[in-house]
Order: structure tokens, then sequence, then C-alpha cells
């Protein structure tokens, strides 16, 4: 369990009975806070409400067609049940879905489906694979005028109407409650092989990353983490490595996962990739990635930032310059996990300035309360985005009582 | 001919001269086409059944002249039809008599090719080969793949959400674009998304995909490029049956084989397409897989092999493994033109509904009884892999009652789609074609969320209107 207050806590357990209690919010103008089992309530600004709604009674896989790739979930089913289903038929969920419970104090697995979806966090194979909005096939929701809606389907194709499901994602809870969620999913994995270089500069490593990806290999993973980070890591020769540590998965069945690897090593020779994991070496260190370990078990303020392979080491030393900072490249340098010292605003000043001259966004996943509520938490918006922003919003929960001002103040 | 275009705007057709002159003015260096015969080459799309022709049509080269003739429409209370190549088969495309053909057949360039994020920003009226055609250099593709490929815009794909055959691997337009520059029907532009993955902030890029140029006008994209693989190669399967061969490709997938491709063509279809291409397809089967594989010479081996041993457990009549790269060709081209075989033989009206892949042979039985009932012939291809069906009925075009009987016909056979638990469309869009047919997969609810997001990007319905949601359906208030 979650352990947050029960205080107007409400749990219901259909999409009518969630739609009843939204509805009589509306006609009381009560926000709520919008969440599963509450795993990453304490990502976004503090939404401030007394009253919650939680879809975490809303349990169970209702559809699971292996053979046509498509699994229908309640949205409160927790990620961990998803899992056990899917690998009872070697089948698994594309996108990889970082798990953030563990770097906020929870544990592991304990994140709902819909909450996956509702912050559209994806992991290491999104690089390849696509992310977790590219895997939804279909909703059913509450808006916030306390209508059932529904958008797309369980079939792998639908141009029938605009894309509400996708929109969804990634909205934090403040269009409308996801209430059931239709996704493709695809065989998992057999064989998996990792190379591992040791001791490469930020911007080599990040090179080494986006080279692999240039080739016809599928390469499914490509991570790079300051040697700081490598140390919180379980196997040995990468904790105790001592320097940075550059990581490259390739996945298939088995002879091919093997023939990938021996490519790879040709053409990352001259990066002298040291270490080859095997497919039990390579998922627990997936996993540990996936898991954040590296974050676990401390405070520290954690960004997460979208950038460019390119300009990645860039931002990152031009950080470093000003704070002191720890990064974890994921996405080939696409994306940076980058842990700042507890100063009042996260280095969100040094972090925003950052990116406004390379390009791309950060969020805030990991801070005090206090810095929560007094800093954007969310990359903030041209005006003209902003304004279709709020626009967007009024059209899905006019009142603005679900998940008030989580993503941006006043909306 | 069933369907009805909105009442014209009097108003506005009284004003024509006027708004035609004002036009010329404000963007000079576009090509604006207002007499009859050049505006006649834009009356229609590839729902030909369908024919308008437009107040003027107008053919801009840049996004500020984009922008200057959308402020300008917004105005002046114009409505305005979005254009790329016209290939549209559900008449998203089809002009209405008070509004201004917008069309972004000029913007083709290739403005930049980015290896490190492998991706490259293009204009909207690129063709899809295009850019794969400009990016082939540095050993990378654009995965869509649509039939109309050839000819068809990036940004009618982008309105279509397009798929194509080899989705089935690398996914459709929306896992395809990474973002887009849009103009708003005021003429503002906005960027969403670009370079990086996943815009910050809500994902108006998936609202815009698949829109069917109804929020705005895609004027640039940054599209996503693929790796091109050390090979591929189909193998042929043809069946006695079409349920050996549905609960063949049922398997495959089963197995933990996602194959690039699996297309499906009954016996009406791959007799057409032999006979126009001599793909070398068995004429003595009842359905036909091409299921494509890609890596490298083991890797693809070892997949056939697998797919080989699965399909012999459905008494496949036929299993031919393509040799070569010719032969690979010859099997595709072959696929890719059966649209235009058929339709040499025979005007058809091509559906686009998608099924569940378990109801595949409960639907092509079904399909085939409508067809029947309406006696007409059909012939089916489709993306078996994904149970998008792309059912062909072949009809009389010059004979307005068989145009009336088509319609009727192909509108049971999508409900029937609905019914089964999949979808009025999967990748052709809505357009007029359908529009009526909305409220068989959705609720009073669900369509007016839809459309208030139309109001919240377009609140006068100004753009592309008369097109996905029903006619009578009225922005709520």
């Amino acid at each position: 369990m979650t352990g947050h207050m029960r205080l107007g806590f409400h749990a219901p357990e259909t999409a009518e009975e969630l739609a009843h209690l939204v509805a009589e919010a509306v006609d009381t103008r009560t926000p709520l806070e919008v969440m599963g089992r509450g795993t990453k309530r304490e990502i976004g600004r503090p939404v401030g409400s007394g009253s919650v709604v939680s879809t975490e009674r809303m349990v169970g896989v209702p559809l699971y067609e292996p053979s046509e790739l498509v699994l229908v979930a309640q949205a409160g089913t927790p990620l961990r049940q998803i899992e056990t289903v899917l690998a009872e038929n070697e089948q698994e969920l594309p996108f990889e879905p970082v798990d953030l419970g563990p770097i906020l104090g929870y544990g592991p697995g304990e994140a709902t489906i819909g909450g996956v979806i509702a912050t559209n966090i994806s992991g290491s194979r999104r690089v390849i694979a696509g992310a977790a909005r590219d895997y939804v096939l279909g909703v059913k929701a509450v808006n916030g005028r306390g209508e059932i809606i529904k958008a797309g389907g369980r079939v792998m194709k639908n141009v029938t109407g605009y894309d509400v499901g996708r929109v969804l994602a990634g909205s934090w809870g403040t269009l409308a409650i996801m209430t059931e969620i239709s996704l493709k999913v695809l065989p998992a994995q057999r064989e998996i092989r990792t190379l591992i270089c040791f001791g490469l500069p930020d911007p080599t490593g990040v090179e080494a990353l986006w080279l692999a990806m240039d080739t016809p290999f599928a390469v499914s993973g490509t991570v790079h983490m300051h040697a700081g980070l490598a140390k919180g890591l379980s196997h040995p020769d990468i904790s105790g490595a001592g320097v940075s540590v550059t990581a490259i998965r390739v996945e298939n069945f088995p002879a091919s996962a093997r023939y990938r690897a021996s490519r790879l090593k040709q053409v990352l020779a001259a990066y002298e990739p040291a270490l080859e994991l095997d497919t039990m070496g390579s998922r627990a260190f997936w996993e540990e990635i996936r898991t954040l370990k590296m974050f676990q078990g401390t405070k520290a303020p954690l960004w997460r930032i979208s950038t460019t392979p390119a300009g990645a080491s860039k931002l990152v030393a031009g950080l470093a310059r000003k704070i002191e900072v720890r990064a974890l490249y994921d996405w080939s340098g696409g994306l940076v996990w980058l842990e700042t010292p507890p100063l009042s605003d996260a280095g969100a000043v040094e972090v925003r300035r950052t990116i406004a001259e390379l390009g791309g966004h950060a969020t805030l996943v990991r801070a005090e309360a206090s810095t929560r509520g007094a800093i954007d938490i969310f990359q903030p918006l041209d005006p003209l985005l902003m304004a279709l922003t709020a626009k967007l919003k009024q059209a899905f929960d006019p009142a603005g009582i679900l998940n008030p001002g989580r993503m941006y103040q006043g909306l | 001919m069933s369907l009805a275009l909105p009442d014209p705007d009097r108003a506005v057709l009284a004003r024509r001269d006027d708004i035609v002159n004002q036009l010329a003015t404000l963007v000079p260096e576009a090509i604006l086409i207002t007499d009859e015969e050049g505006r006649r080459t834009f009356e229609t799309d590839a729902l030909t059944a369908y024919r308008c022709l437009p107040l003027a049509v107008v053919l801009p080269s840049s996004t500020e002249e984009v922008s200057r003739i959308l402020r300008f429409c917004h105005e002046n209370h114009v409505k305005v039809v979005p254009r790329g190549a016209g290939t549209s088969l559900a008449g998203g495309a089809l002009p209405l008599e008070d509004a201004i053909v917008l069309c972004l057949s000029r913007m083709t360039k290739v403005l930049a090719i980015d290896v490190a994020t492998r991706t490259a920003r293009v204009e909207a009226g690129i063709t899809n080969t295009g850019i794969t055609q400009a990016v082939a250099a540095q050993g990378f593709f654009y995965a869509p793949d649509p039939s109309s490929q050839i000819a068809c815009t990036l940004g009618g794909n982008v309105a279509t959400n397009s798929g194509g055959a080899h989705c089935l691997k690398y996914g459709v337009t929306v896992n395809n674009v990474q973002g887009v520059r849009l103009v708003l029907m005021d003429g503002e532009i906005v960027d969403i998304g670009g370079d990086h993955l996943d815009a910050s902030g809500y994902d108006f890029l998936a609202l815009i995909v698949g829109s069917e140029g109804q929020l705005g006008v895609v004027t640039e994209a940054t599209v996503r490029l693929i790796k091109v693989p050390e090979g591929a190669r189909p193998v042929l399967l043809g069946f006695d049956t079409t349920e050996a061969a549905a609960s063949c490709v049922g398997a495959i997938i089963a197995a933990g084989i996602v194959p690039v491709a699996i297309e499906f063509m009954d016996r009406p279809a791959i007799h057409v397409c032999e006979h126009f291409v001599a793909a070398g397809y068995p004429l003595d089967v009842e359905a036909l897989l091409i299921v494509e594989v890609e890596g490298s010479d083991d890797e693809i081996e070892y997949l056939l092999e697998k797919i080989e041993e699965i399909a012999r457990d459905h008494n496949p009549a036929t299993v031919r493994r393509s040799q070569n790269a010719e032969e690979s060709a010859l099997i595709w081209k072959g696929r890719k033109a059966a649209f235009g075989a058929i339709g040499q033989l025979s005007d058809y009206y091509c559906m686009d509904g998608v099924i569940p892949l378990s109801k595949l042979p409960k639907a092509l039985d079904e399909i085939g009884w409508i067809c029947r009932k309406y006696r007409f012939d059909v012939a089916n291809i489709f993306h078996a892999g994904d149970g998008n069906l792309h059912p062909l009925i072949l009809y009389n075009a010059n004979d307005p009652l068989q145009l009336e009987r088509a319609e009727q016909c192909g509108a049971e056979i999508l409900k029937l789609c609905v019914e089964l638990g999949g979808c009025l469309t999967g990748e052709h869009g809505v357009g007029i074609e359908k529009r009526e047919l909305m409220y068989v997969q959705y609720s009073d609810a669900d369509l007016e969320q839809q459309m208030r997001i139309k109001t919240v990007f377009d609140p006068e319905w100004l753009l592309n209107p008369g097109k996905v949601f029903p006619l009578e359906g009225r922005p709520p208030q």
C-alpha cells in the first residue's frame, strides 16, 4: 500500500461510480487529486486538494490476446501484475516503462498501468521502440464533466476520429481519469547482450551510443553514466570500476543477438568494449537502469531532460560549470537524468537557462515539496502553446477540478 | 451519391471576385488558380464519385504564405480545404463550393537531415517516397509506406495517420513523426515537438496526426529515420482456405515472431495482380500471404524457416521463398500494384475497416455474404498482421444506382468491423465517406469530446468542415 492519508479518499470500483463522483465534484466545485496508487504523487506541483480520487480498485485484465498482441487493462492494475501476465506468454511492454516508485520511496512494480500511461514515462528501449503513448490503442476515461468517454479501440490501427487516447497519455490526470487502457504488446526478447565500455568522457560516450544506433543491429538500449552513478549498480565490475560506464544492448533470438553483439564489437572497437553481459547479466543491469537504482536512497533533486544526442554532453558540461551534477544519459543521449545539489530551486535557473540555449525540455522528477510549490516542475511552454494547453484543458475539464495546478500554475 | 456537402455560405460565394483579388495581392508569389478549367483539376480526390468546384485554389511556397492565407480566410469567414496530392480514398480533400483549396504540393524541400538524432526535417508537400529517396544515401529510410507512396504527400500522411505494409514492425505515421510546424486557422504559427523525443506538456502531436486537416495546416515535419536493415526477404504462403491463412497469421505472431509485413490477398486479388505484374503468385489457392522478415542473411534464413515450419501446421498449398532481390522486388510490385491492377478491370470502392485478428475468418466470410447480397464481386487485399482490411467492392461507377448500392454495401461492411470489435478506418481516414457512420463506433459523449477539441483549434469550424463528424453534429456550446 502506498500509505497516503485516507481522509477524503475515494476509490471507485467502476467507471460509472467514478463518473458520478466527478459529476458531484463539478457540482460542488471540489478539486480532485487524481492518482492510481500514488507512487508518483510527489511529482509535479502540489495539487493542494483535500479530496483524492484513486483508480486503485479498478484492477484486472479483461482482455488479453497474445496472438493479436493486445492487452486491455483496468487503469488501476499494478504494473507488476501486467508484466507477470505478459511474461507467462513470453510477451512484454515494448516501451520498458521506467519505474519511478523506488526513487520516490515506494516499492518496485507498485505503479499502476494508468499512472504509467498518464505520465508517458518510457524506458531505455524507447529509443528504438517508441514511447508509452505509441502503444496506446485506446482508452476509456471519465472527463472533467463526469462523462464516460472512449477513444480508439483494441485494434492495431485506428484513425476513426481524433486520437484522444494518446492525448491522455502524458496529461498527468489533468484532462480525464483513465479507467481502462488498450495496449499493443510485443514478444519478449529471448536473448540479450550488453556491451560495456569503461572510462569514456561524456562526449565520447554519447558518440559511441549514437554510433551504435547508426547500425542496422536494432540496438535497443544505450546508456552512459558518470562514475559516481555506476558505483550504485550491482555488477562488481561496473560498481568497482571507478570510472564512467557506457552500455549498449542488442536483443533478438539467440543466434541473432550473439551475431549483433559481435558485429557491434567491431563497430565500437575504438571505444574498447571490455565487458559483455549475457542474457541474465543484461536483464539484471537493465532492470537497475529501469528502476534508476543509482538514484535510489537519496532525496537529491532529480531532473529528467529530453534533448538531442548532439547537444546532451554540452548541456551537462555547461551545467557542471555552474553546479555539481551527476548524469545518466539514455536514449543514445536524447534523455539525461540529472541529479543536482539540494539547492532551494533544485538548480532550476541553471537547468532552464541551459535548455533555452540548447533546446529540449526538463521536468523536475524529485524535489522537496517546498521546492515543488515554488518553481515550474514541467518545462514552461511558449505563450502560443500555453494558450492551446489552457484551451485543451478547458475542453476536457471546464470546471478545472482534475489535478488543478499539477502541471502548470493556475491550470 | 448519398452524402451531402454542407450548404455553402452564400455571402462568401457572392464575394468570390473580391476574395480572389485580395488573395492575389496578399500572396503574390503563390500560385492562384481561379479559372474553371484549372479548378476542375482539384474538384475531387481519390474518392472520385464526389466532386465539387472550389472557390479558388492556392498553392503557397512557404509557411509564411500559408499563415497569411489562413489569417485572411479566418478574418473573412472563408472555409479552407487543405490538400496534398489528393490521394484520399475517403474524400478528405474534397473541396467545398465556398472554400479555398490550400494545396501544399509545391512545398517539397528537405530542410535538414540529422544523422545523430536520426531525423529529417522536411516540408509537408514532399512525397512519402521522396523522403526515403532523400535519406537513402545515408543508409536510412522513412518507414510508413502507404500504397500511394509515390504520389501521396507527408502532409496527407500526417492528416490520416497513414500506415502501409510495413507498419506491423515500424508503426504508423504517429509513431514516426517527432515534430510539426502547424499553422492555425487564425494564421498563428506553432512548433510542436522537434529534434528531441516526447515533447513536453500535452501531446498535441498525437492530436494533429490523424486529424484530417481540421486542426491546423502542417507545413513542415521532423520525421524519424530508420536504418536500412542488412537485408529483407519475403516468403509466399498459399492456402486452400482463408481460414487456414488467417490462423497461420495468428500462429506466427503467437510464436513470438513479428515479421516486418504480413500481407493477405484472396483469389480474385491474386489473379488480377498476377495477370498485371507476373509476380509469380500461385493461382490455384484461395488465399496468399506475403510474409517479409529482415536482418542478416542468417537471421532471415532462421526466421523464414521458423515461419515455414509454423505454416506447415496449417496445410499450405504453396510455400515459396524469394530467392533473390529481383524476386522480392517483383513480389512486392504485385502487391503494391494491386489497387491499380484491379482498377484496370473495374471501378472499385475501397474499404478500410479494422478487425481484431482472431475475427479474420469470420469477417471475410461475412464480407463475402454482404457483397453477394448486394450482388457485387469483392477482392480482398490487406495488411493481415494488424487486421486492417481493404475489401474492394467491384462496381460500375457510371451507374448511379450501383454507386449507391456499393456505398450501402460498404457501410454494412464497416458496421460489421465495429461489431467484431474493430473500427471504421485504419489508415484512410473518415473524410466525408464515413462521417455519418461515426455514431456506429462512438457515443454522443465521445464525439462531443472530439468536437470540443476541434473547437479549441478552430473555433468557427472553417478548416476542412463537413468531414469526420456527422453533418448534423454541431460544435457543442
